[in-house]
């Protein structure tokens, strides 16, 4: 079925605009299935820029995305909280489902993207402070008392293990940050709007080996409370934080497993290459 | 409903709201020139239709005594005003224009960056000048400075009124040019510099003329701007209702005419329709500068791409 | 024969080179000259009469310049700062949008005269009301539109990315992402654009003398706001600064008329001088906070 899409991305047929929400915040098991996605193409007008991919993402679990660059694994994830609605002409056909729900016909754009929340590969702080960074999600949902919101503030730094360097200076400038302390307040400013899911999209890249330790020990730390998927260029990565890997190429998914099975013994022989470093 | 909800839904709600009354400003403010046109029109095309005359005679007819009536009856020749602004115009941009070219191309291709970042500022500061000013000084420094050089039966003159102009559209054509010039690509010049050109040559035959399109649209803006300067032109031309004869005499333009005669005419006289139909016509005039300003570009494009 | 044209191409360059340096310096020395002389001329005027509030001084005057460009602002404001994040956010390619652009383009360039011809129809005319400030205030609005539209648009445009993709990754919709990061990040931007239009507005009169009215009757003691010499009441006749130039030099019926219009010139280029400067000043500010990120 095709999808046209807008700018802002209600697409009518779709969400349907004006559909009451049921974001259904129910305690889910580990080991249930967070997203489902069975045979799903996605289009770039022309261009054919995902190949008939399926796979599985369950709860309380690292899934790594690697692949060389240009392999699609980072549309993959950015479909997931319907970014690429903000694409124009990008076309998706088949199904995605978070929690059991079509993502674009029986979840609201909204309460997806508050309950599937998202990392990027550079720091993007707003030009606020960095209390009002945090704040800002649990503001839309609509929490205004001071505090409450000073609540969610805190716990949400002291998750993202940026409480006791940022707590003496919560009204600065969140632009005063160095790169690694600005990603760690963007993670925390994704948790604070208590998403169930966290998607990250290289959030490594831009950072130092010392901020990148940091964050990967994060995110180990957050898996107990939430599924986590990470695209990463980064083999070692991949293979010291994820618990599931997908290896993607050329738009293709060629295997998706159990992270040790796939960097001690691939089945597929383009798997291998890749992570020996033959390319890519 | 929890909270999450409700708030979901409010935002969905807000964001429909928002978007209709964004897109109606967005819209709306299409349609204030529109409007503005519209209005001209109605008020501007009485003299062709309620008093009859003919589109001929407003435009070349040199008899101007429009009856301060209803019944109308009189003469509506405006060509002594449309020759008057013309005449103002073009004195103005002859003025300008060595000056114009000499400061912006002095800016771009010769002088220091210091010089150039004092330059620039101070000569875009003097497009907020308001025009009275200009006419003030005008008639206190220039319109004496004027007397005692030439032999002038008045002291007001096409002259003063061009000069005045000249000064006004100044930083206009100059930013404008400047900023052309500037976007020229550096890798150009070096170029022309490589094959042993001097920096006259240079400028002459590969600046100039890649920055030529945007040099002929400050130039238009500026003569907009000289076209639709009301006050500063009234305060020193003399505003004597005749042709433009000589540069040392008075004359009058479209703008000085519906500004010294509009307060006065009677509201649904012919006089005053007279003065809407001149109104009008600086109307359509500038939306021709716009689509000459338009079509300058699209042939700079299509000349782009055909390379 | 080669070091000849040689010779003539240097001597063309040079006296080109002298050209240009001859023509820019004497237009600048002319500005200078002509700032200098505005300001010398009307600082020797500017006693305390003249600037008293009374019938003698520049005060009402210099009152009205003021309350009416707030005005003109205010309305601009709200017209066209939501038309910029119309273009900037909402917009999508297609023949509305060019229509609007061409609006904001056509807007800029009419002559203020014209402008204030149809203030003078539909805000007077129309309403069959004396010369007011409303009027003229709505009427300077329209010349002030298309400058903020454009730099609300062109404020949004310089915003990251980043700033729109991550609000929408929190759940943020479209209007809560414009109102709660967009217009805040673009904020500073604005304001500058504001400053720009006050500074315009100060200089305008062709587009108020079929509005605004001629005349100023204020009484410092009237507070009564319906009342037609209450300073706040919008609904009286208000003559600026740049009108009360005007009025002196073509109805000089005060003896001081010279002295007066003089003192008025460098008021107003105080105003607009300063004004300029400051919104100058500010996007110097910006652009090198943004530089340093």
């Amino acid at each position: 079925m095709a999808l046209t899409t807008t700018t802002y991305g209600y697409t009518k047929e779709r969400s349907g605009e004006a559909r009451p929400v049921s974001p259904d915040i129910a305690a889910v098991e580990p080991g249930s299935l967070t997203f489902e996605i069975n045979h799903m193409d996605l289009f770039y007008g022309d261009h054919h820029a995902l190949k008939d991919v399926s796979m599985d993402i369950r709860t309380h679990e690292i899934t790594a995305l690697i692949g060389p660059s240009g392999c699609g694994k980072s549309t993959f994830l950015k479909s997931l909280n319907r970014r690429n609605d903000l694409v124009e002409n990008c076309r998706i056909t088949g199904d995605i489902r978070f929690e059991g729900k079509d993502i674009f016909r029986e979840v609201d754009l909204l309460a997806l993207r508050t309950r599937v929340g998202m990392v990027f590969q550079q720091p993007t702080p707003f030009p606020k402070s960095i209390f009002e960074n945090v704040a800002y999600g649990p503001r839309l949902q609509g929490i205004s008392h001071k505090g409450e919101l000073a609540g969610i503030v805190e716990q949400s730094l002291r998750q993202a293990a940026c409480w006791d360097e940022m707590k003496d200076r919560l009204n600065q400038s969140a632009l005063g940050l160095s790169g690694g302390q600005q990603q760690r307040l963007c993670i925390a400013r994704t948790l604070a709007a208590r998403p169930s899911v966290i998607l990250m999209d290289e959030p490594t890249s831009a950072l130092d080996p010392i901020s990148t330790q940091k964050i990967e020990d994060l995110a180990l730390e957050l898996k107990e409370k939430y599924t986590i998927i990470i695209v990463t260029h980064n083999m070692q990565q991949a293979k010291r934080i994820s618990d599931k890997t997908a290896f993607f190429l050329l738009g293709e998914l060629i295997e998706f497993d159990d992270t040790v099975k796939m960097f001690t013994d691939p089945s597929n022989p383009k798997t291998e290459e890749y992570i020996t470093g033959r390319f890519g | 409903m929890n909270r999450l909800q409700k708030a979901i839904a409010r935002a969905h709600r807000n964001d429909r709201t928002a978007k209709v009354l964004i897109t109606a400003c967005g819209v709306g403010m299409a349609l204030v020139p529109i409007l503005i046109g519209l209005f001209l029109f109605y008020r501007g095309t009485d003299t062709f239709t309620l008093f009859h005359h003919s589109l001929a005679e407003f435009l070349f007819s040199g008899v101007w005594s429009p009856s301060d009536t209803a019944e109308g009856g009189g003469k509506v020749g405006a060509a002594m005003f449309i020759t008057g602004s013309l005449a103002v115009c073009l004195l103005s941009l002859v003025l300008t224009l060595p000056f114009s070219m000499a400061a912006a191309i002095f800016m771009t291709e010769i002088a220091t960056p210091q010089a150039r970042r004092l330059l620039q500022p101070a000569i875009e500061l003097f497009t907020g000048i308001p025009s009275v000013v200009y006419g003030f000084v005008g008639l206190t420094v220039l319109i004496p400075f004027l007397k005692s050089i030439f032999p002038m039966p008045f002291s007001f003159s096409l002259l003063a009124a061009g000069i005045v102009l000249a000064i006004m559209i100044f930083p206009t054509i100059t930013t404008m040019s400047a900023d052309a010039l500037a976007s020229v690509p550096k890798s150009w010049r070096e170029a022309s510099y490589g094959l042993g050109a001097t920096r006259w040559e240079t400028i002459a035959h590969v600046v100039i003329p890649a920055a030529k399109g945007g040099i002929a649209t400050g130039i238009i803006l500026g003569l907009a701007r000289a076209m639709g300067e009301a006050l500063a032109v009234a305060m020193v031309i003399g505003q004597m209702k005749v042709f433009p004869k000589s540069l040392f005499l008075p004359a009058s333009t479209l703008t000085t005419a519906i500004s010294a005669d509009m307060g006065g005419a009677m509201e649904g006289g012919e006089y005053n329709a007279g003065l809407w139909t001149m109104a009008l016509l600086l109307f359509l005039l500038s939306f021709a500068f716009i689509f000459l300003i338009h079509y300058i570009n699209d042939l700079a494009t299509l000349k782009g791409e055909r390379k | 024969m080669n070091d000849s044209h040689f010779a003539a191409k240097k001597r063309a360059d040079n006296i080109m080179t002298v050209f240009f340096r001859f023509g820019a310096w004497s237009a600048v020395i002319l500005l200078i000259a002509f700032v200098g002389y505005v300001m010398g001329e009307g600082c020797r005027y500017l006693t305390a009469d003249m600037l008293s509030f009374t019938e003698k001084g520049l005060g009402n005057q210099f009152f009205n310049t003021l309350y009416l460009v707030f005005l003109s602002l205010v309305f601009s404001a709200i017209g066209g700062i939501p038309a910029g994040v119309y273009l900037a956010e909402y917009a999508r390619k297609g023949h509305l949008v060019k229509w609007v652009r061409m609006a904001v383009e056509t807007l800029s360039s009419l002559p203020s005269i014209v402008v204030g011809l149809f203030g003078y129809l539909v805000f007077i005319v129309m309403t069959h009301s004396e010369w007011n400030m409303l009027a003229g205030a709505l009427t300077v609005s329209i010349l002030m539109l298309p400058l903020l539209t454009s730099v609300t648009e062109d404020a949004l445009r310089t915003l990251p990315e980043s700033y729109r993709l991550s609000s929408y990754g929190l759940g943020a919709s479209q209007w809560q992402t414009v109102l709660h990061v967009l217009l805040p990040a673009a904020f500073p931007r604005i304001m500058t654009g504001l400053i720009m239009a006050a500074g315009r507005g100060f200089g305008e009169a062709a587009a108020l003398m079929f509005t605004a009215g001629m005349s100023t009757d204020i009484r410092w003691d009237d507070w009564n706001l319906g009342s037609p010499s209450c300073p706040l009441n919008p609904l009286r006749p208000s003559e600026t600064l740049t009108l009360h130039i005007w009025a002196l030099r073509t109805e000089a019926l005060e003896v001081n008329a010279n002295e007066q219009a003089a003192a008025c010139s460098a008021i107003l280029m105080i105003l607009v001088v300063s004004f300029s400067l400051i919104a100058r000043y500010m996007s110097y500010r910006i652009d090198k906070k943004m530089g340093g990120n």
